[in-house]
């Protein structure tokens, strides 16, 4: 791919929120973590933690009018493409000002006046919505994208090639992000995927990138290229970005597993790759940002979580009669 | 009013509908030549942008009507035979029926969905079944099963302009057969039966393709001095519960002539809502008449030989109206 956006040097302003994003997700997520396992979350939680730079490199390209879908492990989209950390940790609460109102949850935050069209349970599926919706942006004949974010046990759903087919074929204004966390929920990758993810997109003879996902410059210009693409009605993109989830498939998984299905060496190995701290580094050794700064970064952001904790905490239990207000538009169920 | 085909009826439908409203899409396999002559003139009249053949991949179409309607569209997704209902299924029971449940409402999703289904023409089993009892258990969408050409475009113009996902399914084999039509524009409203001939002594509710053979089956009785009373549902979610109890109320017997097969079929759930509603009414207990739980057969002997038809309905109606009264005590 040649782009000029590709060799775009980013300035502070735009290097910080980077930064400020990827902290917010990861601090969000710690909170979750937390009171997940001190049982104060109904529900399962998936967590993107080591992941961030993904959502956070892809989303800084994108508008409100951009669409995305997204995965079960869906917090970090949905907080770079501008979701309320407010309403989505009211969601994962269960509670009445959460963003789809108690009703949806950790594995279906959604806030489709911000584009999210939402995070999925089922794997795969938000790749048929994105191309759906990609062919509304290619309808309304304006410069709107729609940005798939997928993993790559995804990748093995037979919808992953149909939508890849007719994206080519229909020149789709979408975007493929495979995060390639190198797990399909237990299943390590190499054991339930043949050859290499990227090479089934290059098979369509679309633009591809491979990517350090750890790396959020990296992933800023892959879809800074992909997205200008899009946006000039050339086409879809393929970007695969490896990364590693340091966390497990779901928090609770260590109360049911009754062994391990990888080592935890190979977890402080991508310890060390932690795409927040590389970041932080790159930052102060670029001398970018001082350590004042981030201290200073990571107070706001900590005040920000500590808000949305307590508003979560405090709101009122979701509605249970709503249920049989909105399966339907102006029908009751 | 105007002598219509049934499929007229829908190409009517969608045609007016589409010049009515640019924002409406139709997409599928096949549909720019329109196999079963329903979208047919569309894509000449609207164009590629609105009428577009696409792969055959019902998994990724089911889930493009979620993405394209959560996008602004009111989206026409055309899935040729009902059995391919079953390929494009996760979309459909997990995106479309529970999407706008699972936002809290904040999204509206306009999706029709159209599909030929039933027997009787030696398709196999494959394109043979009558699937809207799996859909009816979905929760999250509305099923419209038209049996006349003037119901099929009253309820389809209501579908095409509401915001909710419809499958709309078309009584096949049914396509040529002709009824008038009024020429003024009209909508049906949604859970409303229609009573298609009144009587005393036993209500026959009839799902789509089965109106027909009930109609007979209502002639045939009334030569053997049984007064039936004939129910269309037109339209299964809604149901309209009312409607057939009051029928019930009043003939204080119930027969349900369906295509579906029996087990967890439409008939049942009727049956129960009425064994339920209005068990004193009830001279005698409500009798399905379904498919049994096999598959279509290919042969045509031995399709005919599953199918519902006038006579099993009149069968089930006469046997009921016979049975000695007081024989539920």
């Amino acid at each position: 791919m040649k782009s000029d956006v590709g060799n775009l040097a980013l300035t502070k302003d735009a290097l910080v929120p980077l930064l400020r994003q990827m902290l917010l997700i990861r601090r969000v997520e710690e909170r979750l973590s937390a009171d997940f396992h001190a049982g104060k979350l109904p529900g399962a939680v998936h967590l993107y933690i080591g992941q961030e730079a993904v959502a956070a490199g892809v989303c800084a390209h994108l508008r409100d009018s951009d669409t995305i879908t997204s995965t079960h492990r869906g917090h970090g989209h949905f907080l770079a493409k501008g979701g309320s950390p407010r309403a989505m940790m009211a969601e994962i609460w269960g509670k009445k000002t959460g963003i789809c109102r108690g009703m949806g949850g950790s594995m279906h935050v959604a806030d489709v006046s911000k584009g999210i069209l939402g995070a999925n349970g089922i794997v795969a599926a938000g790749l048929a919505i994105t191309a759906g919706s990609a062919f509304a942006a290619m309808l309304d004949k304006g410069d709107r994208v729609a940005v798939s974010f997928f993993g790559d046990g995804a990748a093995n759903q037979g919808t992953f090639m149909e939508t890849l087919n007719v994206a080519t074929l229909w020149k789709l204004p979408m975007i493929f992000v495979c995060e390639n966390n190198r797990f399909s929920e237990f299943s390590p990758a190499a054991t339930v995927t043949s050859g290499e993810i990227i090479d089934r997109a290059r098979a369509f003879k679309i633009p591809c990138a491979s990517v350090d996902g750890n790396d959020v410059l990296a992933i800023w210009r892959a879809t800074g290229i992909a997205v200008e693409h899009a946006r000039k009605g050339d086409g879809p993109s393929f970007i695969e970005a490896h990364t590693y989830r340091l966390h497990g498939h779901l928090e609770a998984e260590k109360s049911f597993l009754k062994s391990t299905y990888r080592e935890s060496a190979e977890i402080e190995e991508w310890r060390q790759r932690d795409p927040v701290q590389r970041f932080k580094n790159h930052l102060c050794g670029e001398r970018i940002c001082d350590d004042g700064e981030i201290e200073a970064l990571e107070a706001e952001i900590a005040d920000i979580v500590e808000d949305a904790a307590k508003f979560a905490e405090a709101s009122e239990p979701a509605d249970p009669e709503l249920v049989f207000e909105i399966m339907f538009h102006e029908q009751r169920a | 009013m105007a002598k219509k085909r049934y499929i007229q009826a829908i190409n009517d439908a969608l045609m007016e509908e589409m010049e009515r409203d640019p924002k409406i899409i139709l997409f599928g396999e096949d549909v720019e030549i329109s196999m079963f002559g329903d979208t047919q003139g569309l894509h000449a009249r609207f164009g590629a942008d609105r009428i577009r053949n696409t792969p055959i991949c019902e998994a990724t179409l089911t889930g493009m009507a979620v993405g394209a309607a959560a996008s602004g569209y009111r989206v026409v997704l055309h899935l040729m035979f009902s059995n391919f209902i079953y390929t494009g299924f996760d979309a459909i029971a997990n995106q479309m029926a529970k999407l706008r449940f699972m936002t809290g409402g904040q999204v509206c999703l306009p999706i029709t969905i159209l599909a030929g289904y039933g027997g009787g023409r030696s398709a196999a089993a494959q394109h043979s079944d009558t699937p809207y009892p799996a859909l009816m258990n979905l929760g999250g969408v509305n099923v419209v099963v038209p049996a006349s050409p003037a119901d099929a475009k009253g309820l389809l113009k209501t579908v095409l302009r509401a915001d909710n996902p419809t499958f709309f399914l078309e009584a096949g084999g049914r396509g040529a057969e002709t009824g008038d039509v009024p020429e003024h524009d009209y909508t049906i409203p949604l859970g409303k039966v229609s009573v298609l001939r009144e009587g005393r002594d036993v209500t026959i509710v009839a799902i789509g393709t089965m109106v027909k053979h009930a109609a007979a089956a209502a002639a045939e009785l009334k030569g053997k001095g049984i007064d039936a009373e004939l129910i269309d549902v037109r339209t299964l979610v809604p149901l309209d519960e009312d409607g057939i109890l009051a029928s019930v109320r009043k003939t204080g017997r119930l027969v349900v002539a369906d295509e579906a097969r029996d087990r967890c079929s439409a008939a049942s759930h009727i049956a129960a809502v009425v064994a339920e509603k209005a068990f004193t009414a009830l001279k005698a207990a409500p009798k399905r008449v379904t498919v049994p739980n096999v598959a279509m057969p290919y042969a045509p002997g031995a399709e005919k030989n599953v199918l519902p038809n006038s006579a099993k309905i009149a069968e089930a109606a006469a046997a009921l109206v016979n049975e000695k009264s007081g024989a539920r005590s």
